[in-house]
């Protein structure tokens, strides 16, 4: 039998994102449950998000934040020959979101699959497809990061409604030379011992989390990952110009930040007008921060996903 | 190896200061922590993983609610570093 072949690496090419029209801010959230803007700053971090139109679904999200991406990568959307698509608010469970997506974008044929991995996603799904184009499965592959929280979300909750939005994110990832990498090795897990900390139930119901343990998982668990996933990239925290965690939490994002020990680092903050979008959180983050000028070409980020499962995932990139 | 009421005081003061930026000289054994030092439900949760580092006790997420005072805290650390 004979094998491919494959890429010595793989790198990213291109970002893209999408965020719906809709401004949610506090005031708003005020207004339908007993909270306030102060409160809202002071715990997450978030002073508005996008919320989708009743009509906009994931796949519209992800098409456009996916349309982006493929555009500034300057490929034509035949080169694409694999579309992973992280959610985990799918609109239906069949057919995936990503068949669809591909089909809507003009890419003829391409292997698609949806991989859910909650706020870990995106990293999943990066790195799955970094290993396709090293092995050979695939040459360009698409990755995005789509959700519609806000579907999901107990409106009278006021513990939850205020954290979750909606968006999309995606990047662009073709082969590499070997010494020209820009997705490093990636360091993953889970803990299942976690699953009731974070959860839907089911088709019926909505998000339910455990603030409180999930801010004391985050805020211990996390950071050794960060740091191993430097280690295996060869690339000290000093030399970062850049960490992606998931917009989770503002005080989550700050209190690994200060355990990362890289100040040069700009931290995204995302979260402040996006909220917490899970698998979309992160390229969102990666391509907002590109398109404001904030990254350069060739600058080290250290991205790491986390959450319901609890699943996690980190890893360093080149911005391209 | 069990330690003073001034010893968990003292150290409890130091992890407060650095966690929720309150000095350490307000942190006396009848102020409350979420009325007279304004510390939160997740600054306490950053409080307990410090003072698990510190004091190598334990105080576990359902635990955090019945800990209203440093008293309680001080209580707490002493009754169970006495019996690890």
């Amino acid at each position: 039998m004979r094998i491919h072949d494959g890429s010595p690496g793989a790198r990213i090419l291109a970002f893209g994102e999408y965020q719906p029209a809709k401004v949610v801010t506090n005031d708003d959230l005020a207004g339908l449950v007993d909270t306030s803007d102060e409160w809202i700053r002071s715990r997450v971090g978030i002073a508005s998000r996008r919320l989708a139109a009743p009509d906009e679904t994931v796949a519209d999200m992800a098409v456009a934040a996916a349309g982006k991406a493929l555009a500034a990568s300057g490929l034509p959307a035949g080169d694409i020959d694999l579309v992973i698509v992280a959610t985990c608010t799918p609109e239906t469970l069949i057919p995936n979101t990503a068949a669809v997506v591909a089909t809507r974008l003009g890419i003829a044929a391409p292997g698609a699959y949806d991989l859910n991995a909650a706020c870990a996603g995106f990293c999943y799904a990066l790195a799955a497809a970094s290993d396709a184009v090293r092995a050979g499965s695939a040459r360009h592959v698409l990755v995005i990061g789509a959700e519609k929280l806000s579907q999901w979300v107990d409106w009278t909750d006021r513990s939850t409604c205020i954290i979750f939005a909606d968006g999309a994110g995606a990047a662009v990832v073709g082969p590499a030379g070997a010494g020209e990498a820009g997705i490093g090795p990636v360091v993953w897990g889970s803990d299942g011992g976690m699953a009731d900390k974070i959860y839907i139930k089911d088709r019926d119901s909505f998000i339910v989390q455990d603030g409180q343990a999930v801010f004391r998982w985050a805020t211990t668990a996390l950071h050794p990952v960060a740091a191993r996933a430097c280690e295996e990239a060869g690339v000290e925290p000093g030399e970062l110009a850049a960490f992606v965690p998931h917009q989770a939490n503002l005080r989550i994002i700050e209190a690994l930040a200060r355990r990362l020990g890289a100040p040069q680092a700009k931290v995204a903050t995302d979260i402040v007008t996006a909220g917490n979008t899970s698998s979309a959180s992160i390229p969102l983050a990666l391509a907002r921060m590109t398109g404001r000028g904030e990254l350069a070409s060739g600058d080290k980020a250290l991205l790491i996903g986390f959450g319901a499962g609890v699943c996690y995932a980190a890893q360093v990139i080149t911005i391209p | 190896m069990a330690m003073t009421q001034e010893e968990i005081l003292a150290g409890l003061g130091e992890i407060i200061d650095e966690i929720a930026g309150v000095p350490a000289s307000e942190v006396t054994p009848e102020k409350s922590f979420v009325d007279d030092l304004d510390i939160d439900s997740l600054s306490m949760v950053e409080i307990a993983v410090a003072a698990q580092d510190k004091f190598g006790v334990e105080i576990p997420d359902e635990q955090l609610k019945d800990l209203k005072t440093v008293q309680d805290v001080i209580d707490y650390v002493g009754r169970a570093s006495v019996s690890a």
